[in-house]
């Protein structure tokens, strides 16, 4: 679990060219949204495609995400349970 | 503020029809032009549905009479049938009888050329001719040049509003003492780049889409072009012509929210709105019709309902987008819904928003679903695009 | 018509342009055949949220839009009006490749929706949450000067201050396939002069020049905006001749121009367009050139423009760009005239201030 939410933080910071942020600054229950680390709804967008593509997890309505990227440790909760790779 | 720019032309082609008479006929008996995708291959072609004009590159070549050897992007030729059936409509014949120009809008260009070669043009000299037909700016040039318009020529590219602003340059055009005369509209054919874009958005319906109801399920992508004859008041004097109609207000503005979605307060849109009737000496209660940008996603329908309220409130006019008989046809989506506005403004006929049944609850705005005759004025039209864009404009019989 | 003055410019380009005050004298000629832009320190004038998504051609535009703006003093104009041949085409290209390598799968929408052609102007618009008209002409070479155009217009409809530019960036794989045509020069050319070159093709590069036009004039005022005129298409023979109605609905004459811009770009097919005119029309006349500095691009007349507001200020015409011997004088009436590849041809009228 600990691996995995490491290599979503490092993940995320990539993906969503996080320039000027280190892994050590994203706290397991920050949240990703609005006042935490300020992804909006493109980020979210980007990050279905991420369960989809790193893990096999398929999400048909964006309102799923809402849920399931509130933080690292909501999100590494969520693909440990439902990943398919 | 005198009356608006003479509209004295007018040409189309969409999924309901090749010509203006076709699109009417369409639109009179509820004929969507919804369909499953067949001229592209694509791996979502069992997951969307599409406004796809049914004839083939070679065909519409044909129809046009070019060589075999053309270069032609779907988006140019879809242009030129347009453009063509305006200039016959308007019953020009010399083109350059007086200073005339043309703008043209699209998103994708020649984007289904540079998407089908997109490898084979390095390895086979025969495909490298589309090279540079790839340019938004091409498709306006070969139509110019096949009309024979040899001054100002432009392009406007600002995502979904693109049409209407090439209609209002051309209007502020012939206000300006610019132009006499100017060919107005857009074009925009389906291509795997938008399919893709606008799946990756995830707003692409499964299903037939359902304008401003509240349990609608995205748009439909199409493909159309349309454009119009707008004359100076000298012109239509001189040649004593037939107008259609005319161009009284316009206006653009910006959300400047986010670069893909409205506000929920719809303040760009209400801007438009607000700044058009303002350019046309009109107030809200004057429209009769709102040819709404309604493309039945969460969020446009949502914003573009908040900003009709917020313009027209508790006296709202018909309201109806007409999105579900053609799907969003993006740089070409407010030339077509020109079109349609003067076809309502002629027939005092407004066409129905097909596939309703529900209204969304914070704005409780119900779109007429059945063809109605009522003595129209002047009809109001929104198209709004990425990068906040928000465009309407507004047509009047007189 | 009224008279716009252009109170604030900006210069983004393969050269070390950004600062406007140095002008185009550090200017080194280009030698090779694809040249990106000097870099401008973005984080200087875009905020770390909003350059993260941001493309070299968003992030360069926005940069000369806020240059220009300061230096006019403006916060808010009523209108942005911005002009892209190619649009966002770094993003386009990236997309599209993705979606063909990966066979439509797994596709990210951040490139697709950077890939609009108005992105520069919604995200200026963004970042200055300015809420007026926004519109993008992508017009090929006349991308830029249909800007002029409207914002020309704007005034005459009663707005105050216009944001105008242009802007496009490099995008590799048109390039190459550019280069497939003979678009762009062959590198071992530019060992001459650029005009000494006589081979087919332009350097290609990059860059955004932004212009604050106001309806009066300010103390740092370059020159006044007086007029633009575009044709889709003209023959060689017809230039000369368009060149002196558009001066004479100007009620000038060619005596009055003490200096023109001319687009030459080096491409021994096309560049007659404005030797005729130089050797005919324009013979006393002072003649300057700019691309053999700024490269091709289809805004490259932008940066034509940014070169005709420093001469006019400065009232000095400098050894690097000049084309003919003839002395200026005093720099009133100075005319710019384009065209790409025998189409597109605009002439834009600038006046001192």
């Amino acid at each position: 679990m600990e691996d995995l939410k490491l290599e979503l933080k490092n993940n995320i910071i990539e993906l969503l060219n996080l320039e000027d942020v280190n892994v050590d600054e994203i706290k397991d229950d920050d949240s990703l949204f609005g006042d935490g680390l300020g992804l909006d709804s493109i980020d979210a967008l980007e990050l279905i495609v991420m369960l989809d593509k790193d893990y096999g997890i398929r999400l048909t309505d964006p309102k799923e995400g809402k849920k399931i990227f509130e933080s690292i440790e909501i999100m590494a909760a969520y693909i440990t349970e439902h990943r398919t790779k | 503020m005198g009356k608006g720019v003479a509209i004295t032309g007018m040409g189309i082609i969409s999924s309901i029809g090749n010509t203006v008479e076709e699109n009417f006929q369409s639109l009179r008996q509820k004929t969507p032009g919804i369909s499953k995708i067949e001229g592209i291959s694509t791996i979502h072609k069992d997951h969307i549905k599409v406004g796809e004009i049914k004839i083939s590159n070679e065909n519409l070549s044909d129809l046009l009479n070019l060589p075999s050897s053309n270069n032609y992007s779907r988006t140019a030729l879809l242009a030129e049938v347009a453009a063509k059936e305006a200039l016959k409509n308007a019953g020009i014949t010399n083109v350059n009888s007086y200073k005339t120009g043309l703008i043209s809008a699209t998103s994708v260009g020649g984007m289904d050329l540079t998407e089908k070669f997109f490898y084979s043009q390095f390895e086979e000299e025969e495909n490298r001719k589309y090279i540079e037909s790839h340019s938004a700016g091409d498709s306006s040039t070969k139509i110019a040049n096949s009309l024979g318009i040899t001054g100002f020529v432009s392009t406007i590219s600002t995502a979904c509003s693109s049409a209407a602003n090439s209609i209002m340059l051309g209007a502020r055009m012939i206000k300006a003492g610019k132009l006499d005369r100017v060919i107005v509209g857009g074009a925009d054919c389906l291509s795997k780049f938008t399919i893709n874009g606008f799946k990756t958005l995830m707003i692409l319906s499964e299903t037939n889409c359902k304008p401003f109801d509240a349990n609608r399920t995205g748009l439909n992508l199409g493909e159309a072009a349309a454009f119009l004859v707008l004359e100076s008041d000298a012109c239509v004097k001189a040649d004593n012509k037939n107008v259609l109609g005319y161009v009284s207000g316009y206006a653009n503005a910006n959300d400047a929210f986010h670069q893909t979605a409205s506000s929920v307060d719809g303040e760009g849109a209400t801007l438009a709105m607000k700044k058009a009737l303002k350019v046309a000496g009109l107030s809200s209660v004057d429209i009769d019709y709102i040819n709404a940008h309604g493309t039945a996603t969460e969020n446009n329908d949502a914003s573009e309902s908040a900003a009709i309220r917020r313009v027209f409130g508790d006296h709202l006019p018909k309201v109806s987008s007409t999105k579900a008989y053609t799907g969003h046809t993006l740089a070409a989506a407010a030339a077509i819904e020109a079109v349609y506005s003067i076809l309502a403004l002629q027939n005092n006929l407004i066409f129905p928003n097909l596939n309703f049944e529900t209204p969304i609850k914070e704005t409780n705005i119900i779109p007429e679903t059945d063809l109605l005759q009522k003595d129209l004025q002047h009809v109001l039209s929104n198209s709004f695009g990425f990068g906040g864009n928000c465009s309407t404009l507004i047509f009047s019989k007189e | 018509m009224g008279n716009y003055y252009i109170n604030g410019i900006s210069c983004i380009s393969a050269q070390e342009s950004s600062d406007n005050e140095l002008g185009l004298q550090n200017f080194v000629a280009l030698t090779e055949n694809v040249v990106p832009l000097q870099k401008p320190d973005y984080k200087k004038y875009i905020k770390p949220t909003m350059i993260r998504r941001m493309s070299v051609g968003v992030k360069m535009g926005v940069v000369a839009s806020s240059i220009a703006l300061q230096e006019a003093n403006v916060e808010m104009p009523e209108a942005i009006i911005t002009g892209s041949g190619m649009g966002c085409l770094r993003d386009s290209e990236k997309f599209l490749k993705n979606i063909i390598d990966n066979e439509e799968q797994f596709l990210t929408p951040t490139a697709f929706i950077q890939s609009t052609h108005n992105t520069v102007g919604a995200q200026i618009a963004l970042g200055l949450g300015c809420k007026a008209y926004n519109v993008t002409y992508v017009h090929d070479a006349t991308s830029f000067e249909t800007s002029l155009l409207d914002a020309m217009m704007m005034f005459e409809e009663g707005e105050q201050n216009v944001l105008v530019g242009g802007v496009d960036e490099i995008g590799p794989y048109t390039t190459d396939l550019h280069k497939l045509v003979g678009h762009v020069k062959e590198e071992e050319t530019l060992k001459n002069s650029l005009l000494k070159s006589k081979t087919k093709g332009a350097i290609y590069s990059e860059g955004s020049q932004f212009f604050v036009l106001g309806d009066k004039k300010k103390d740092n005022c370059y020159a006044q905006l007086k007029d633009v005129v575009i044709y889709n298409k003209l023959e060689q023979n017809e230039v000369a001749q368009k060149l002196e109605v558009f001066l004479k609905d100007n009620n000038l004459t060619i005596s009055d121009i003490d200096v023109v811009v001319l687009g030459l770009n080096g491409d021994v097919d096309y560049d007659s367009y404005y030797t005729t005119l130089q050797n005919t029309l324009l013979a006393n006349t002072t003649q300057v050139y700019y691309k053999h500095f700024s490269g091709e691009y289809n805004t490259a007349s932008a940066f034509g423009m940014w070169t005709a507001c420093t001469l006019i200020k400065s009232q000095k015409v400098p050894k690097n760009i000049q084309l003919n011997e003839i002395e200026s004088g005093s720099i009133k009436n100075v005319v710019l005239y384009n065209q790409y590849r025998g189409e597109n041809h605009s002439f834009v009228l600038l006046k001192s201030c």
